[in-house]
């Protein structure tokens, strides 16, 4: 990727969750998915959160995005408290500060590439700014595809609309939800290249949930949960051992 | 976001052509309903311009109680011949003609009445063969115009259709027996081949005269002015000559009154035909909001995804009423226009019932247009609010969760308890409708009309509380015999209980209707025939063909000649004022209590025969009406303006059914003295042996010159004035069918949609060795359960209403007619069947592994 477009803002701590904990149901059935929680995500950074299945990650992340409120516990984006916004507050929040890859790429069948690409911007009344929207379209290989519709894409392709999709607001933050989790094993590969490019170029901050080791190739830091906790952190890793740290915990 | 929603309804077509069809069918029906009166209206004042447009005045007759009473016109007397000598001599007159209007019914060769199409009268008019023609409407197509006492033109549609040429004899039927009469000519009114399919008799005037009993009289004098003379001094100048049954008006004047009067039944058709055009847009609007119900139930992720991306809730709410409203709209147009090809058609069946209206081209007027579309878009957005509402309760989480379910709003809990009070309260505003005295028409229909939507609604709303242990039992035969399809199907339909509910709900409001319909015209019916039960006691009744059209009382002095004829009694009929108000006459002879069993609270099976000049009856209701006891006067004013002092003889209390006889009863003398031409409404016989075949062959025999007179016995006499009901009955069934069809079309929604969400469901059923034919079964067996519900709800609904209306309309006797209601069963399934067809073909195609597959 080429560089060329400033990065956002924002320095230091850009999101910060202070012991979160999210119970589900009450009394003898309640069930404890996050149990105090606390972490803090660097501006340009690329973390990414793994763990088996039950342990909490996606729990964690949709509270982070703010689809979520946890039982007790406090969250911060760019500075702003999210866990007491009302839904207007809320959504204006997404617009200028949230972006969101999905497993399921969840784009609108109706529109074409480029359409799903700006439409936040659609939502928001807003016009893309021309050459940022062609330099986006270009990073992400989508030139030649954008006027084509989501069925007429491959999943690789439908995944890169929808990471073109989070970035075209630049916004302070993306939250990735298993974004390679629907994909083959090249395909994938491709879609973690692309965002690493993202945080590297664009300086933009990511949260990803994974259970892909390759993950480890691309983040800067890896937080493990298991059973609501954070259990381990890593920086800087390598794949052999991020594979034995989920080893470690499946067992 | 405008035009994210836009492209997002191009991309479902077909649901949004599904949702539509509904709202173009309603809007039709308005449309349609509008054209069809609108065109006649037009056509009728037509008419009415073209025979007065060389009529600068016209002289009729004045009824002093008006035109109208009970539904019925009131003949105005007749003028005296002399006004006619006395008009010439004004000297603003330049001609002037009189004529003679009346109704005479033609027979045919085989003695059967010719009756004009569609019950429109026999029309009998006369004409001055030598005199100036241009008051005359009709023009000569063949022959000449009649000039002797036997002669007679006719209308050429009758004489075509039925090969009457010059020359030809045939019969005519004025106050007696059959005459014949020669064919001399066939007339047309003027550039139409008929006037709607009424048949007309032309005679010259002294035949006139001399065969309607108006030696002497004639009904209108046509006027023309001297240059330099206006109508309106005309008019003036002719005025003082009149007497005070007479009436003038300018030509232009007269044509007006005679469209208002036709305009005022038009009125009513149209508002009768507009009340089921939105009882379909009402079922439309049930069909929309489920639609669209399903439709954002399976958008979830796609609406959560948008507001993931920053849409505000009030976003996706605009973003769904938008595509409700260019449904709405789109919708619309085509009905607009499909109600012109609707209104067509009814002509076209119109034309081929005989009944030819004046043809005067399509009237399509801005009112209608600016209706049609307003009425449509306005239903449809309101249909919209509820699942517009709802859309924009997903939550931006339902993006990431797989099988999201809508979060319930706050109220959903209280949903059962708010449907019980808005029932309750529906109930109420309906009984206050019914009962509470002293309300306006308008104001008791409103709160009529409201409560019934209000029921509906609360039925709806409280009906998915109601569907699952419905749905088991209905299902019940679904499981036992239906193998796995059968037993799926029926938990299907009770998985989504709101939504198996708002579909069966819109079937719920036809199938009410229908049955509230039937259950009424039983009792109705019950009650009449235990009316006529209980009074009848002749043997015979004497009535016209039709059943309520006057017979002359030539025929039934024709059966007091017969041998074996004991009784011969006949009942005349006519219009009045009294106390204020309109009152309708009959008449009786002396010997009526042999014929009718009366029960007298005042007076005595005697009284009748004691009425002389100046008696009369009443029934117990009109006596506590105006508080009468016998020996009270009654002054009544007849149409002529006489007014006659009568004085009460006795009180009758009439079953719950009626009787045959109107407000206020007097003698037959009295009566043949006062009325011009009277009549007999019926006429009852007792014969020696009782109804036998001998004695109606004899009583038949001495009909013989009256072909329009009927004899019947008792329960032929029950099942011919039945008739009038059963007609009504079944013009109703057709009316309703519409909305019935139209929340078929949202059955068929439903399960298009059904399947289109449980795509990867079916695919894992066939998977597992489901067949295609199962699959197929599953659907229809859904099909089935969900009409079925939609009876089961609507059929007590519908007997409860007909309940409470009865009671209003005071007939106890009722009953529930089985045998419909079961035929309503059976329908419901049928139409649960054909509502399958598409839906059970488009699931049984399903590719498996597509399917499975299908996100």
């Amino acid at each position: 990727m080429e560089e060329g477009v400033p990065a956002p803002a924002q320095h230091g701590t850009v999101v910060q969750a202070t012991e979160i904990t999210r119970r589900y149901g009450e009394g003898a059935t309640a069930v404890d998915a996050l149990r105090g929680v606390s972490l803090g995500v660097e501006s340009g950074q690329l973390v990414a959160v793994m763990g088996p299945s039950g342990s909490g990650k996606s729990t964690l992340m949709h509270i982070l995005a703010g689809l979520d409120k946890p039982t007790t516990g406090t969250v911060e984006i760019a500075g702003i408290e999210i866990t007491t916004l009302n839904d207007g507050r809320l959504t204006r929040l997404r617009r200028q500060h949230i972006g969101f890859v999905f497993q399921f790429f969840n784009l609108l069948p109706m529109l074409t590439a480029e359409e799903n690409v700006v439409l936040p911007l659609t939502i928001a009344g807003e016009k893309p700014e021309q050459q940022w929207l062609e330099d986006l379209l270009e990073q992400t290989g989508l030139t030649d595809r954008r006027k084509h519709r989501p069925s007429e894409l491959s999943g690789g392709q439908q995944q890169r609309v929808a990471l073109a999709r989070a970035l075209v607001t630049r916004p302070t933050i993306i939250f990735a939800d298993e974004p390679t989790g629907n994909l083959d094993s090249k395909t994938g590969g491709e879609i973690l290249e692309l965002l690493r490019a993202s945080v590297t170029n664009y300086g933009q901050t990511t949260v990803m949930v994974t259970h892909e080791p390759r993950a480890a190739l691309i983040a800067d830091r890896i937080l493990f949960l298991a059973d609501g906790l954070i259990v381990q952190e890593l920086r800087g890793a390598t794949q052999a051992q991020v594979l034995d740290v989920i080893s470690t915990l499946d067992s | 976001m405008i035009s994210v929603a836009l492209k997002g309804l191009l991309g479902r077509k077909l649901r949004a052509l599904l949702t539509a069809i509904s709202i173009i069918l309603g809007v039709a029906m308005i449309s349609g309903t509008f054209v069809l009166t609108d065109t006649i209206k037009a056509a009728f004042g037509t008419v009415f311009n073209q025979v007065y447009k060389n009529t600068d005045a016209v002289i009729t007759g004045k009824s002093a109680i008006g035109t109208s009473a009970n539904g019925n016109t009131i003949t105005p007397p007749s003028l005296p011949e002399s006004l006619l000598q006395k008009v010439r001599g004004l000297p603003g007159v330049a001609l002037a003609e009189g004529g003679i209007a009346d109704e005479a019914k033609l027979v045919g060769r085989n003695n059967k009445v010719l009756t004009s199409a569609g019950g429109a009268p026999s029309l009998a008019f006369s004409v001055n063969p030598k005199g100036d023609q241009r008051f005359n409407p009709l023009v000569l197509t063949t022959g000449r115009w009649p000039q002797a006492r036997h002669e007679i033109a006719i209308d050429s549609k009758t004489a075509n259709t039925k090969h009457f040429k010059i020359g030809d004899t045939i019969g005519v039927l004025t106050r007696g027996p059959v005459e014949k009469f020669r064919v001399v000519g066939t007339v047309r009114f003027g550039g139409l081949s008929s006037l709607g399919g009424a048949t007309i008799a032309i005679f010259d005037l002294p035949t006139a005269q001399q065969i309607f009993n108006k030696v002497g009289k004639l009904d209108s004098i046509g006027l023309s002015s001297k240059q330099n003379v206006t109508p309106e001094q005309l008019v003036a100048e002719v005025k003082p000559l009149l007497p005070a049954t007479a009436q003038v008006r300018t030509g232009a004047q007269e044509a007006k009154q005679q469209a208002k009067d036709t305009n005022g039944f038009l009125k009513f058709l149209e508002y009768f035909l507009l009340a089921f055009g939105f009882i379909a847009l009402f079922v439309g609007s049930f069909v929309i909001a489920n639609t669209l119900g399903i439709t954002i139930a399976q958008r979830m992720r796609e609406l959560a995804t948008l507001r993931t991306l920053g849409a505000t809730r009030r976003q996706v709410y605009w973003s769904v009423v938008l595509e409700a409203f260019v449904i709405g709209v789109i919708a619309s147009v085509i009905g607009l226009f499909l109600g012109l090809a609707l209104a067509k058609l009814l002509n076209a069946l119109f034309v081929s019932f005989g009944i030819d209206l004046p043809q005067v081209g399509t009237v399509f007027k801005e009112r209608t247009v600016v209706v049609a579309l307003l009425v449509g878009v306005i239903v449809t957005l309101i249909a919209a609010i509820r699942p517009a509402l709802r859309a924009t309760r997903v939550e931006p989480i339902a993006a990431v969760r797989e099988g999201a379910i809508l979060r319930r709003s706050r109220l959903s809990r209280f949903g059962p308890y708010i449907a019980i009070v808005v029932i309750l309260a529906a109930v109420g505003l309906m009984l206050v409708g019914l009962f509470v005295g002293g309300l306006s028409t308008t104001t008791r229909l409103l709160s009529l009309g409201v409560g019934a939507l209000a029921v509906f609604i609360g039925v709806a709303m409280l009906a998915p509380t109601l569907v699952p242990p419905i749905a088991r039992v209905l299902g019940w035969p679904a499981a036992q015999w239906g193998g796995a399809p059968g037993r799926l199907a029926r938990g299907n339909s009770i998985r989504n209980p709101s939504r198996t509910a708002s579909t069966a709900s819109a079937l719920m409001i036809g199938v009410t209707l229908v049955t509230l319909v039937a259950v009424i015209a039983a009792g109705l019916k019950a009650t009449f025939s235990d009316s006529v039960n209980k009074l009848f006691t002749a043997d015979y009744a004497l009535t016209s063909q039709n059943g309520f059209t006057p017979t002359s009382i030539a025929s039934e002095q024709a059966l007091n000649r017969v041998s074996g004829v004991d009784v011969v009694s006949g009942v005349r009929a006519g219009e009045a004022e009294a106390f204020g108000g309109k009152v309708s006459i009959t008449a009786v002879e002396p010997n009526v209590s042999k014929v009718i069993d009366l029960k007298w609270t005042e007076g005595s099976p005697a009284t009748p025969g004691q009425l002389g000049q100046d008696g009369a009856f009443v029934a117990k209701a009109f006596a506590k009406d105006n508080t009468l006891h016998v020996g009270s006067p009654i002054n009544l004013t007849t149409p002529t303006g006489a007014v006659l002092r009568m004085k009460l003889r006795g009180i009758f209390d009439p079953p719950k059914g009626g009787s045959p006889f109107g407000d206020v009863t007097i003698s037959t003398t009295r009566f043949d003295r006062e009325y011009a031409n009277p009549q007999d409404l019926f006429s009852f016989v007792k014969v020696k042996g009782g109804v036998t075949d001998a004695n109606t062959a004899r009583l038949k025999q001495a009909l013989a010159r009256f072909p329009d007179a009927k004899i019947q016995t008792k329960s032929q006499f029950i099942k011919l004035e039945e008739g009038g009901i059963t007609f009504l009955l079944k013009l109703l069934y057709v009316l309703l069918s519409l909305s019935i069809l139209i929340s078929l079309f949202g059955i068929v929604n439903t399960l298009v949609l059904t399947v289109f969400e449980r795509t990867r469901e079916i695919g894992m059923l066939r998977a597992v060795g489901m067949t295609r034919r199962q699959v197929r079964n599953m659907i229809r067996h859904e099909s089935i359960i969900t009409a079925l519900l939609g009876a089961a709800l609507g059929i007590p609904v519908g007997v409860v209403l007909a309940l409470m209306v009865g009671k209003a309309i005071d007939y106890p006797a009722f009953t529930i007619p089985w045998f419909t209601l079961i035929v309503f069963v059976v329908a419901a399934v049928i139409a649960g069947l054909i509502a399958a067809i598409f839906p059970a073909r488009r699931a049984g195609r399903l590719n498996v592994l597509e399917a499975l597959q299908y996100e």
